[in-house]
Formats: C-alpha cells, sequence, structure tokens
C-alpha cells in the first residue's frame, strides 16, 4: 500500500469560488474525491480511497455550526464509502460511521491521532443513533458497504469497530454471517476511541452509557428554538392581525389593538417559546417530575408571573387578557418542553406515549380557554 | 445519569432467561445499564431505564429479548396520529416489533415509515 503521489492543489482545495456551475447531479451520491474535505487519495487493492485528516477546516466548523442552527440540516451528507484517515495500513482499525457530516467530522476529529479506516454507510444523512432506530444504520447496509467497498482487499483482518449506539439497526451476528466481518461495539461517545483502542478494545462501563449532560442539551437549544419558530411563527403575525381586528370591533383602533395586545401576545409567545425551548432543556434535571410535560410547565408559570409585573395597569384582580395569557404561556411552554423527549437520550416510546395520553388533553384545554379569553378581552376592551 | 429518569412501569421489556446463551452482547450494548448477566444468563437490573432502542433485542442472537422498539418522540407521535409523512428523520412513531427491527435491519431500503422532522 502506497501513498499515490498528491497533486498540491488537492491538498489545498478550496471550495468553489461563485456559485458551481449548475447542473443535474449525474450520479446521486457524488464523488467522494471532489468533497471538499478530501485531501487527495489512498492507493489500495480496492481502488484509491479518498483520504482525509482529523483536522476540521474553518468550512467544516462553519457547516457545524450551520446545521446545529438547522440551517440545511438534512441534506449535509458524507458521499458512503470507504475513506483513508491519515496513513492507514491492512493492520489499521475500520471505524464505522453514518453519512451525516457532523457525525463524519465529529469522527474523523476524535480519531485524528489514529491511522485508520473509516467506512461511511449510507445513513440518508441521519446521525448514528438515530438512523439506528431507523434501520438504515443496519445489518443489510453494513454487510452491503462491506462488500461492494472492497474492504476484504483492503485490510488484512476482519473486523468493524462500530459505534455502540448503532446497534439498535444492526445485529452483529448477522453481520458476520452476510460479509464475514465481526462487529465490535466500540464506545457511545467518539472521543473515547482512542482509549477503547489503547485498551484491546475494552471499554470502560461509563464509556457505555449515555449520559444528558448540561453541554449536551445545550447545543440541541437552537435546533429547538428554530424547530419551534419553523413550525409556529405564523401564530405571531396572527395574533397581531387578531389584535388589529379586536381593536377595531371594541372601538380602540386597528392600530391601538395591534400595539397594545398584539404586541403583549407576541410577548407572551416568546417568553412561552424560551421557557419551553430554552429554559426547560437546560434546567431538565432540576425541574420537578419525570414527564417532560410537567418538567415543561414550571418555567411556563415562572414566565406567566413574570407576566404580572409590567403588565399595564393592576394586575389585580387580573385581567382577561392577563388571565389568558397565564393559561397559555404555562401550556405552551409545557408543550414545547414535551417535543424535547425526541432529542433526549433517556426516553422511551411507552413512556411518551402515556405522558402525551395525559398531557396534550390538558395543553389544548388550557390554550383553548386562553385563546377565548384573550378574544373577548379583545371586543370587551 | 442522577436526576434523569424517566417514568416508571411503562417499558416493554422483556427478558427471556431460559433462551439465554450468555454471550452478553445484550448488556454490552444497552446504553442504560438496563441488563446484566447472572449466572451467565440475562437479567433485568434497571427496567425503568429502558428507552426501548431494541439495541439487546437486535443484537441477541438467541431471542432471549423482547422490547416494542420506538423512539421516544413526542413530534413523531404528533406527526403519526396527524399522518404526516417526513423523510429526513430518526423518529419512528410505531412501534417496531422485533421481526421488524429485524427486518428493517436486513433490508437493503427498509420501507418508508411515518416519522418526522423531529431530530
Amino acid at each position: 500500500m502506497t501513498l499515490s503521489p498528491q497533486p498540491l492543489p488537492l491538498l489545498t482545495r478550496m471550495p468553489p469560488q461563485g456559485p458551481a456551475p449548475c447542473c443535474p447531479a449525474a450520479e446521486p451520491l457524488g464523488d467522494p474525491m471532489a468533497q471538499p474535505f478530501v485531501m487527495g487519495a489512498l492507493d489500495t487493492p480496492a481502488g484509491p480511497a479518498p483520504r482525509v485528516s482529523g483536522q476540521l477546516s474553518p468550512a467544516d466548523r462553519r457547516g457545524t455550526l450551520r446545521v446545529r442552527w438547522d440551517i440545511g440540516r438534512h441534506d449535509y451528507k458524507v458521499v458512503p464509502g470507504l475513506y483513508a484517515l491519515n496513513n492507514p495500513t491492512p493492520d489499521s482499525p475500520v471505524l464505522v460511521s453514518a453519512n451525516y457530516k457532523l457525525s463524519f467530522d465529529h469522527l474523523r476529529e476524535a480519531a485524528r491521532e489514529l491511522d485508520a479506516w473509516l467506512l461511511v454507510l449510507d445513513t440518508k444523512g441521519v446521525n448514528v443513533w438515530c438512523a439506528a432506530g431507523k434501520g438504515t444504520m443496519g445489518t443489510a447496509e453494513l454487510a452491503g458497504r462491506v462488500r461492494s467497498s472492497g474492504l476484504e482487499r483492503v485490510v488484512s483482518h476482519r473486523r468493524l469497530i462500530l459505534p455502540q449506539l448503532a446497534a439498535p439497526g444492526v445485529a452483529a451476528h448477522l453481520v458476520k454471517k452476510q460479509c464475514g466481518f465481526g462487529v465490535v461495539y466500540g464506545p457511545v461517545m467518539a472521543r473515547d476511541l482512542p482509549a477503547f483502542l489503547a485498551k484491546g478494545h475494552k471499554a470502560d462501563p461509563a464509556m457505555r452509557r449515555v449520559r444528558f449532560p448540561l453541554r449536551a442539551r445545550a447545543v440541541l437549544v437552537p435546533v429547538e428554538l428554530m424547530q419551534a419558530l419553523k413550525t409556529y411563527l405564523w401564530l405571531l403575525p396572527s395574533l397581531l392581525l387578531l389584535a388589529g381586528l379586536g381593536g377595531l370591533v371594541g372601538g380602540l383602533g386597528f392600530w391601538a389593538g395591534l400595539g397594545g395586545a398584539g404586541l403583549r401576545a407576541v410577548g407572551a409567545m416568546l417568553l412561552a417559546l424560551v421557557a419551553g425551548a430554552v429554559a426547560s432543556p437546560l434546567l431538565l434535571p432540576w425541574l420537578p417530575g419525570r414527564a417532560f410535560s410537567l418538567k415543561g410547565l414550571w418555567p411556563g408559570l415562572a414566565g406567566a408571573a413574570l407576566l404580572w409585573a409590567p403588565w399595564p395597569g393592576a394586575a389585580w384582580p387580573p385581567s382577561a387578557e392577563l388571565m389568558a395569557w397565564c393559561l397559555a404561556v404555562p401550556a405552551l411552554s409545557s408543550f414545547l418542553a414535551m417535543n424535547f423527549t425526541g432529542a433526549s437520550t433517556y426516553t422511551s416510546l411507552s413512556g411518551v406515549k402515556k405522558e402525551m395520553r395525559r398531557a396534550v388533553p390538558l395543553q389544548i384545554a388550557a390554550a383553548a380557554i386562553g385563546l377565548g379569553l384573550w378574544l373577548y378581552a379583545l371586543v370587551a376592551a | 445519569m442522577p436526576g434523569l429518569r424517566y417514568l416508571s412501569d411503562v417499558v416493554s421489556l422483556k427478558a427471556m432467561p431460559e433462551l439465554c446463551v450468555g454471550c452478553g452482547l445484550c448488556a454490552q450494548v444497552c446504553p442504560q445499564g438496563v441488563l446484566e448477566l447472572r449466572e451467565k444468563r440475562v437479567a433485568v437490573a434497571d427496567r425503568d431505564a429502558c428507552m426501548e432502542c431494541g439495541a439487546c433485542m437486535t443484537n441477541c442472537p438467541s431471542g432471549a429479548l423482547w422490547v416494542q422498539a420506538g423512539v421516544g418522540c413526542a413530534q413523531a407521535v404528533i406527526n403519526s396520529v396527524l399522518g404526516r409523512q417526513g423523510s429526513a428523520c430518526c423518529c419512528v412513531a410505531e412501534p417496531r416489533s422485533p421481526q421488524q427491527g429485524l427486518q428493517a435491519s436486513l433490508d437493503m431500503a427498509p420501507p418508508p415509515r411515518k416519522s418526522s422532522g423531529c431530530c
């Protein structure tokens, strides 16, 4: 196995300047060598393997930041196949990953000190754990990719190292039957891979457990925020318009209604968004209750309490409008926090269904009564 | 992690130690420390920590584990109820039976499932 001569332009490949010439994609999976993070090729008995390093470029980091903010997250892919990380030999380990570029970058950065083969499966751009749940990070795709990459001609051993979280989709005993390669489950986190390999494929019990620390929850918050905004942003102009129309009916006039109850509605909605999609994920372990819908209630109630202080006019007895938001803000916060179950690392489908059967009727009732009170307050003003 | 436990007494996990061959792969792949080997047979050590991911069932060579595997995602349940079809997401709202779970991992192209844009 020898390094192919690497022309300098390949090593210093820059993203194309200006818009790329537009043409229909000739091959759906694309040319692996044409990817900006590929630095030349490593010749193998199965053909040239695209070579990558564990040093992420500024463009890679910009991509990470972008998908962390839910921009183009569903089309952030690596061409599936076999890659060479640094300078692997036939004895080097084979690390299996998903073709979500964030997963791929995470792996090569964690393994940057190693020489290894990276076998990237076609998981449709979805991360390892989610793709395993879907079955795309699965036995058939793995065995098929081992065969199509010619891996048995590239390495001298017959061992694949998979992330532990691929296990919901991959049946290790069937992989062996289908392609002759044995599966070793590595640690949950890619950052533990060097230690796992150094200890002869042994993971400490702690490396086998998935956790959900503050840092992991915090990086998910922007996606929660963006998804909530993408789904519910239309509510804000609707509320402003309704408040304006209510002002007309109630005699205040359109702009007075929009600038008064309308802006207060937008403020209350944004407060609910922060309570449910920011505060609830961040404060998760400290919020009372186990159901996420219950955990989300507390920041929502705190948000409702915050509305009282600056509320125009006397806050006691509360006006119908204030009461409306004291119902709607906790309900919305509870709902948004409940949606965080999908991003969390420890909720079961049975549990989610159970909490939804209890919480969703209450959330809908509180939101509906809140909306009714608010509409009443608009025209009664 | 302390302070993060989900609902009690809901999960569908069943262990059948009489079928166990003692390979221990289930306990190894479980990310929540639910399973352990006692006298070379599988045992449930922490049932309520189970998140029904199905890793143990998929990797058991002797069918000694069963779980109604799925993804604990409220948005996926909502999408499923509303009949929305997503493509780019992990979230499978409908539980996978052992057969489906295995089938999905065997098929080159798994059948389209109800899913959402939640992750």
